[in-house]
């Protein structure tokens, strides 16, 4: 059977939206098939709220000017120098005029949100954040002429030699097969199969959070990488980070994050800190915390605050647990009361002098012989009531994924897979070997996502 | 039941002051996002400020099967009635019309024949025109109070708000800042004035803003043609029957034109709109206050079509028996949405200049 399709698009989500539309108006006759229901179409894009770009002066909503060295080297620090050069480049530079074509293909920016205000050079934030993007790429999109296959999941490409032949999937419970031209693969990482999740990180990962959604199965990325495709990345690798522990497992997205851990003191189970929680602001800091996190027994932290520090951070979905003496707010939380007492009264006799003490600047407020030491904003806790939190690792996405080149084609050992594209989440690992940056995911995937839909339609014309 | 429903608004305003996404949209969300705890006056003071544009419903990311269930212009809209039957004097008089269509039509009816009644009762008293059917002054005699007592009702209901949501002395520059919103019905555009989300999801269309304006500024003309009226009568001594080129009908032929469509065009959205992203139980008072609204202007232009004609008699009664239940019924349906809105706007603009610019929480960016 041929398809009347020339190209099909796997995945329903940013990069899949800004490959189909690409190649739709290139003249090539699209299909999307996204495997959520429409009213959970999107993927980890509809969690989001913002693209990193490049300015050479200001544009649209962004100040001043951010350019390609400083976003280069904003990379380099977080990725300790593991990513491709030529690729990332490639991804920043094209970022800049990414903008004024989202705009033309319905998005909607903001100034930056209260609360954000450090990325409001830097960052472009979505009006209504990445679901009205998405919503309005959908609209873009169907205009274009492109269809759309909800609840469509792909379950298999066969690689026949340098191209891939014929698409599987599974529609309103029957299997179904296509042979367009060309497939663009954009269905994100593995992170919502726990199994996977489970191989990579030992048992420890059962008790992840997925911070987005659960769709993201890697079912896609399994089947190619079985067959040979070239593979990029380490499966341990993804970006994680601390969030309320109380979020459901799947799809809590920006609400479950909590910003008070500056302010605190972190325990374990057991009532032990592990940790100087004032190294950084928690903007630099909250990614590091889902790992540390994830070291500790059942993968759990307890976050530990006293009555003066409650305003200092955004509030969260979920209310603390209150009390108004430590052993009750233990007894609340499942901690051993009389060791979280211990601690917290080591931890105050620790503090000094904490007349310097400012909440948004690294203010030097430290202990002095603690280990491990709290060297910002340490505060003794002492005021009642007292509040707690549980924090658990929540996953963003994977990093291991396909191994593109600076066209998003993916390719074999013995070469380029002549009609493969790949864009998005699944391929990032191209490009971020290790650590994020705030944004770069919608900007990798819009880049690459447009680069795909063009050299697709290039190919199938 | 008014509880649960502050109590769901909280639950909502909560997880979007957490998320803050929809920041752009409206005058709501900065609004919001100030606050740390909402008690019961800020909850009816966002749901008054909240214009139902949807866009934040369509935008959000957890909607229904979200377990989150987030329907923020749901959740506005109920408090928001419940707000209007709560502070209306007498509230009774508001729990019965803000969600029954059959109520309205049925005051509608009475008013029909209260006038049929008077025509046939006091009749001409030997006036011309118009006041050939009913005197003048049997049309003062009912329409004076009826239209004096629906004023001071408002204004007990807008007390009640006032105090519910702690607003503070009025000064021009607020009364500038809320009409200027007004005018031009700004949080309908939405923030990047692209409109709002009725008929059709989540595309965005002006279709409910223009209409609502053809609707507002319509009923305005036809309430500045009656007052020029009664001034003519009482200052000039001159009365009706007025020409074409005179001040009331100047006024009141567009502005019955553009209320009739206006009115229409509202109806034929509503019909489309989902439901379930409004106060879906007073659907039928919303509709019920819409038709009589659009039925004021259609008899009206009826009237003065046929004013010369034998079925004069017979179109006054209808178009005054409209215009009386419409007056009587304006605290307690719908129409007091443009009084509370306003309140509403007054208040948000006081809250503006209260806080400088900058001062939002961000305390951990
Ligand atoms: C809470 C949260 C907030 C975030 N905020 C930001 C931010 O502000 N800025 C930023 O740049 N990044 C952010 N990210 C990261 C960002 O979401 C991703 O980098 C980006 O959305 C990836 O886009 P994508 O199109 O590759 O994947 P997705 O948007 O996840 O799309 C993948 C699509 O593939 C579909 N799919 C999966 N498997 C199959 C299959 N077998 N068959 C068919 N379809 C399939 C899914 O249903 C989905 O539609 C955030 C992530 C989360 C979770
Ligand atoms: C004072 C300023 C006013 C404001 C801020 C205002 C605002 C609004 C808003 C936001 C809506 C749509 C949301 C909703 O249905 O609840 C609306 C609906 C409506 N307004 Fe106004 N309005 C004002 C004055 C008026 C006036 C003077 C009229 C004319 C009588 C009017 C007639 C209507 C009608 C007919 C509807 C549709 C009702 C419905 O769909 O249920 N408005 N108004
Ligand atoms: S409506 Fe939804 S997307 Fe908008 S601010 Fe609230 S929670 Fe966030
Ligand atoms: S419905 Fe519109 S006006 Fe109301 S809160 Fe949402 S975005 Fe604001």
């Amino acid at each position: 059977m041929t398809s009347q399709f020339d190209i099909a698009v796997i995945g329903g989500g940013n990069a899949a939206l800004c490959a189909a539309m690409t190649a739709a108006e290139a003249g090539a006759r699209v299909l999307i098939l996204e495997t959520a229901p429409k009213s959970y179409r999107g993927g980890n894009s509809r969690h989001t709220r913002n693209f990193r770009c490049m300015h050479g002066g200001p544009l649209g909503p962004l100040v001043d000017s951010y350019g390609e060295e400083e976003y280069f080297a904003d990379l380099l620090k977080v990725t300790s120098g593991k990513t491709d050069e030529g690729l990332a480049r490639l991804a920043i530079r094209t970022s800049e005029e990414c903008l004024p074509w989202m705009e033309a293909h319905g998005v909607r920016f903001q100034p930056s949100l209260s609360g954000t205000l450090s990325l409001a050079r830097t960052n472009a934030f979505f009006m209504g954040g990445g679901k009205s993007l998405v919503n309005a790429y959908y609209r873009t999109a169907e205009s274009l002429g492109v269809e759309v296959l909800y609840e469509a999941a792909v379950t298999h490409l066969e690689l026949e030699g340098d191209r891939i032949a014929w698409v599987d999937y599974t529609h309103e419970g029957a299997t179904h097969r296509i042979e367009p031209k060309a497939v663009i693969v954009a269905s994100g990482g593995f992170q919502a199969d726990t199994e996977w999740l489970t191989r990579a990180w030992g048992p420890a990962a059962e008790n992840f959070l997925i911070r987005g959604t659960p769709y993201n199965r890697g079912v896609v990325l399994a089947d190619l990488l079985e067959q040979g495709v070239s593979q990029v990345g380490d499966p341990t690798q993804c970006h994680a980070v601390a969030i309320d522990g109380r979020a459901p497992k799947f799809d809590g997205g920006i609400v479950t994050r909590l910003d008070c851990v500056p302010f605190s003191i972190v325990v374990n189970k057991d009532a032990e800190r592990f940790y100087d929680e004032g190294e950084d602001v928690w903007p630099k800091r909250y990614a590091i915390w889902g790992r540390l996190v994830a070291a500790q027994p059942d993968q759990v932290g307890y976050v530990i605050i006293d009555a003066k520090s409650l305003e200092l951070f955004m509030p969260s979905v979920f209310p603390p647990i209150k009390a108004d003496t430590l052993e009750e707010l233990a007894d609340k939380m499942g901690l051993p009361p009389a060791k979280l007492r211990a601690t917290v009264e080591a931890f105050n006799a620790a503090c000094g002098d904490t007349s310097a003490f400012h909440p948004t600047e690294l203010d030097g407020v430290a202990t002095t012989g603690l280990e491990p030491p709290k060297t910002n904003w340490a505060r003794p806790i002492t005021e009642p009531p007292f509040y707690g939190y549980s924090l658990r690792t929540g996953v963003t996405f994977t990093y291991l994924g396909l191994k593109v080149d600076e066209t998003a084609q993916c390719s074999t050992e013995s070469g380029p897979i002549r009609n493969l594209w790949a864009a998005g989440e699944t391929m990032a690992g191209s490009i971020l070997g290790q650590g994020y940056l705030a944004g770069f995911g919608m900007t990798i995937g819009t880049v690459f996502g447009r680069i795909a839909g063009r050299e697709a339609a290039a190919y199938a014309a | 039941m008014p509880l649960d429903l502050l109590q769901e608004a909280r639950r909502q305003a909560e997880i979007c002051n957490a998320c803050r996404y929809c920041e752009g949209y409206c005058s709501v969300f900065p609004a919001l996002h100030q606050k740390r705890v909402f008690t019961d006056g800020d909850i009816t003071q966002l749901a008054n400020l909240c214009h139902n544009c949807r866009g934040c419903y369509y935008a959000c990311q957890y909607t229904a099967p979200h377990e989150f269930d987030l329907n923020l212009p749901k959740a506005l809209a109920e408090v928001r009635r419940d707000s209007w039957e709560r502070f209306a004097w007498p509230a009774p008089a508001a729990r019965a019309f803000h969600t029954h269509g059959t109520m309205i039509a049925a005051a509608s009816v009475l008013g029909f024949a209260l006038l049929f009644l008077a025509i046939r009762a006091i009749g001409s008293a030997g006036g011309e025109g118009f006041y050939a059917a009913l005197s003048h002054n049997a049309m003062v005699a009912i329409f004076a109070p009826a239209f004096l007592f629906p004023l001071a009702s408002l204004a007990v209901g807008l007390r009640r708000y006032w105090r519910s949501v702690g607003g503070a002395r009025i000064r021009w520059a607020h009364l500038v800042g809320a009409f200027g919103m007004v005018a031009k019905m700004k949080d309908l555009a939405a923030g990047h004035g692209d409109g709002c989300n009725f008929e059709e999801e989540d595309r965005f269309s002006h279709a409910r803003r223009y209409a609502h304006q053809l609707v507002m500024y319509g009923f305005l003309l036809c309430f500045a043609a009656t007052s020029a009226g009664t001034v003519m009568h009482y200052g000039f001594g001159l009365h009706a029957p007025y020409g074409l080129f005179s001040l009331p009908k100047l006024l009141g032929v567009p502005g019955g034109v553009m209320l009739a469509a206006g009115t229409g065009w509202i109806a034929w959205l509503k019909l489309s709109a989902d439901r379930e992203v409004g106060d879906a139980t007073a659907w039928g008072g919303e509709m019920g206050f819409v038709l009589l609204l659009g039925f004021v202007a259609v008899s009206g232009l009826a009237l003065y079509a046929l004013g010369g004609t034998g079925a004069m008699p017979l179109m006054l009664a209808l178009h005054l028996g409209a215009v009386l239940s419409f007056f009587l019924l304006t605290p307690y349906t719908k129409m007091a949405h443009g009084f509370y809105r306003l309140a509403a706007l007054v208040r948000d603009a006081q809250r503006k200049q209260e806080t400088a610019p900058g001062t939002g929480n961000e305390a951990t960016a």
